[in-house]
């Protein structure tokens, strides 16, 4: 697959002052200048607090509430003409959700985009952080369903807000200990809460626990939006984030018995594809361009010849 | 002789005992301190300069009828509600009295969570009914720092335990159970941080006779082994007889009538605590 897709979509795609560019009369990268300078004030207060929570005016976008509305509105406000963008979906580059916000982003602010890793310099992200260790002067944009990791307990927000001021988060483990006393573990395994810098718990949006300890002491900025909740938060570079846990019950993250069926990776976050109706299935790793590389540098799995190259079957 | 000379030694050893205790007693000061509690809905007071104090181990009823100002009393008292004047002084566990609506949110938080309890007379107002009876009892530990699994299981478990829960039901939710279950559970909820004070709002409103008999010997039974000092509201003149030490009489937000719980009870001076008492149906 191209590494690169073609950067100028449209006639006005790298051409024109600050605000304009394009395509159709849109504003670069959509968002008015405005908003956009209301919404890195919102990410410059985050930053400062990490973990905290900023209220921020979210805007109107071209896609439902639940689509990266959030991360959209992160990613516009931030990215400039020089930057290569990478979207991803639960790991994958191209899924419908991936592939759209790409193409917006070609479309309004003509910048390049990418599918590798290690040249993006934007990652905007649902669900998944990748594989391959971010670069300083990384930005990772998650997109955020609940930004409140309190919600599941407390539904006021008023409250909420209040245990977040007094860093009254005793409440949280009882969600831990609930899990103890049903399952035997905690059974919790995505949007597992996080403590950052020692004060803020945290929503991690719903990445898989897998993908926890990478957010600590990670060399890339991490941002989060939240479209609907209206709500920015950010972890700053080497900022130290805890996953909660038990003394007698420590933070374990998932396991796989198997290896990627495609690149044989026994060390990544793996999807069970189901292959037929009669229930024959198939381990592959989630991040879809790290086994392509891996694939790429002669990295075989049990079915690694069987498949085609690029996509899962 | 000897027995002349022995007597007046003993006698004196135990006079000095006495006295060495009421000075220690007198040190301590009370418990809780209100003064001059006034707080009003609109116009109309809740309840209108209330004033009292609460020793450490004593047992203080609030009887009443509905709309009496009990309720509002309570939650002034337990400082879930700011009144509009009056003062609350608290002894902590290190011997220094705080001005509770003084202390800042986080120190009052710390303090009805760690040496207060508050039992609602609707479990549901004290109980978070989505998680299990091990959890809701546990959350407290938890509120404070316990991080060790096994630790706060085996409080919890002590607990019910103590409250004559089936510890089979421990990972059940309080929405299945009946409601004199759910408020034990509500009980070992508040005791489990071994406060030294705790609230109650009608503990044993809307039970049957049999579950109420039961929970009042099990409260009678918690109070004096652990020296809790309780304040309870109730408009059932037979649980403040059983278990409080001393009542409160209230009508229109004022306080009546106050005394030991069974001069009240058989001999009312105020007309209004005579009519209370002889309202109760004798059978």
């Amino acid at each position: 697959m191209n590494a690169i897709e073609n950067t100028n979509h449209g006639g006005n795609g790298g051409h024109g002052g600050n605000g304009a560019g394009g395509h159709g009369g849109y504003n670069f990268a959509y968002l008015d200048e405005q908003s956009k300078r209301m919404i890195r004030r919102a990410i410059l207060k985050a930053v400062a607090i990490p973990g905290y929570q900023v209220p921020f005016g979210s805007r109107e976008m071209p896609l439902p509430y639940g689509w990266g509305t959030g991360g959209i509105q992160v990613t516009a406000s931030i990215i400039g003409r020089d930057d290569v963008l990478k979207v991803i979906d639960q790991g994958a580059d191209d899924t419908t959700n991936a592939v759209s916000i790409r193409k917006f982003f070609v479309r309004t602010a003509g910048i390049a985009t990418t599918e590798e890793t290690g040249q993006a310099t934007i990652i905007q992200t649902r669900h998944r952080i990748p594989e391959q260790s971010l670069l300083p002067g990384q930005i990772l944009v998650y997109q955020v369903p609940i930004p409140e990791p309190l919600r599941w307990l407390e539904a006021r927000e008023t409250e909420t807000r209040k245990m977040h001021g007094l860093a009254d988060y005793g409440i949280m483990h009882v969600k831990l200990y609930e899990d103890i006393a049903k399952y035997g573990h905690i059974e919790t395994s995505y949007d597992y809460p996080v403590r950052v810098n020692g004060r803020y718990l945290t929503a991690p949006s719903p990445i898989p626990k897998f993908d926890n300890p990478k957010m600590n002491d990670m060399p890339a900025l991490q941002l989060f939006g939240a479209g609907r909740e209206k709500r920015i938060y950010a972890i700053p570079p080497h900022t130290r984030v805890e996953s909660l846990d038990f003394d007698d019950h420590p933070f374990e993250v998932q396991t796989w018995s198997e290896v990627c069926a495609l690149c044989g990776a026994d060390d990544t976050y793996l999807d069970e594809v189901i292959m037929d109706d009669r229930g024959t299935s198939m381990f592959v790793c989630s991040d879809t361009a790290h086994c392509a590389e891996r694939r790429a540098a002669g990295h075989r799995g049990p079915d690694g010849d069987a498949a085609p190259t690029g996509l899962v079957p | 002789m000897t027995v002349a000379t022995l007597e007046p030694t003993e006698r004196s050893r135990r006079a000095d005992q006495d006295a060495a205790d009421a000075v220690a007693a007198a040190d301590a000061g009370p418990l809780l301190k209100a003064a001059g509690i006034s707080h009003f809905y609109g116009a109309r007071a809740g309840c209108e300069n209330v004033s009292l104090e609460l020793r450490s181990g004593e047992v203080l009823g609030i009887v009443g009828e509905s709309g009496s100002g009990k309720t509002t009393l309570l939650n002034c008292l337990a400082a879930r509600l700011r009144p509009a004047s009056g003062q609350l002084a608290y002894r902590l566990t290190t011997g220094r009295t705080v001005d509770v609506y003084g202390l800042s949110e986080a120190e009052r938080r710390r303090l009805t969570r760690t040496d207060w309890g508050f039992v609602h007379q609707n479990p549901r107002d004290g109980l978070r009914m989505a998680v299990s009876a091990g959890a809701n009892v546990g959350e407290r530990l938890m509120a404070v720092g316990a991080r060790h699994y096994g630790d706060i299981r085996d409080q919890v478990t002590d607990w019910l335990t103590r409250v004559e829960m089936d510890l089979e039901r421990m990972d059940d939710l309080p929405s299945t159970f009946s409601g004199g279950m759910q408020q034990r559970v509500q009980i070992a909820r508040n005791l489990v941080s071994q406060p030294r004070l705790v609230f109650m709002d009608e503990p044993t409103g809307g039970l049957d006779v049999s579950v109420q008999a039961r929970l009042l010997d099990l409260l009678r039974g918690l109070t004096n082994d652990l020296g809790l000092a309780a304040v309870i509201v109730t408009h059932d003149l037979a649980v403040a007889r059983l278990l409080s030490h001393r009542l409160m009489v209230m009508r229109q937000g004022r306080v009546v009538e106050h005394g030991l719980t069974d001069q009240v009870l058989d001999d009312p001076q105020d007309a209004y605590s005579q009519l209370l008492v002889s309202s109760v149906l004798q059978t």
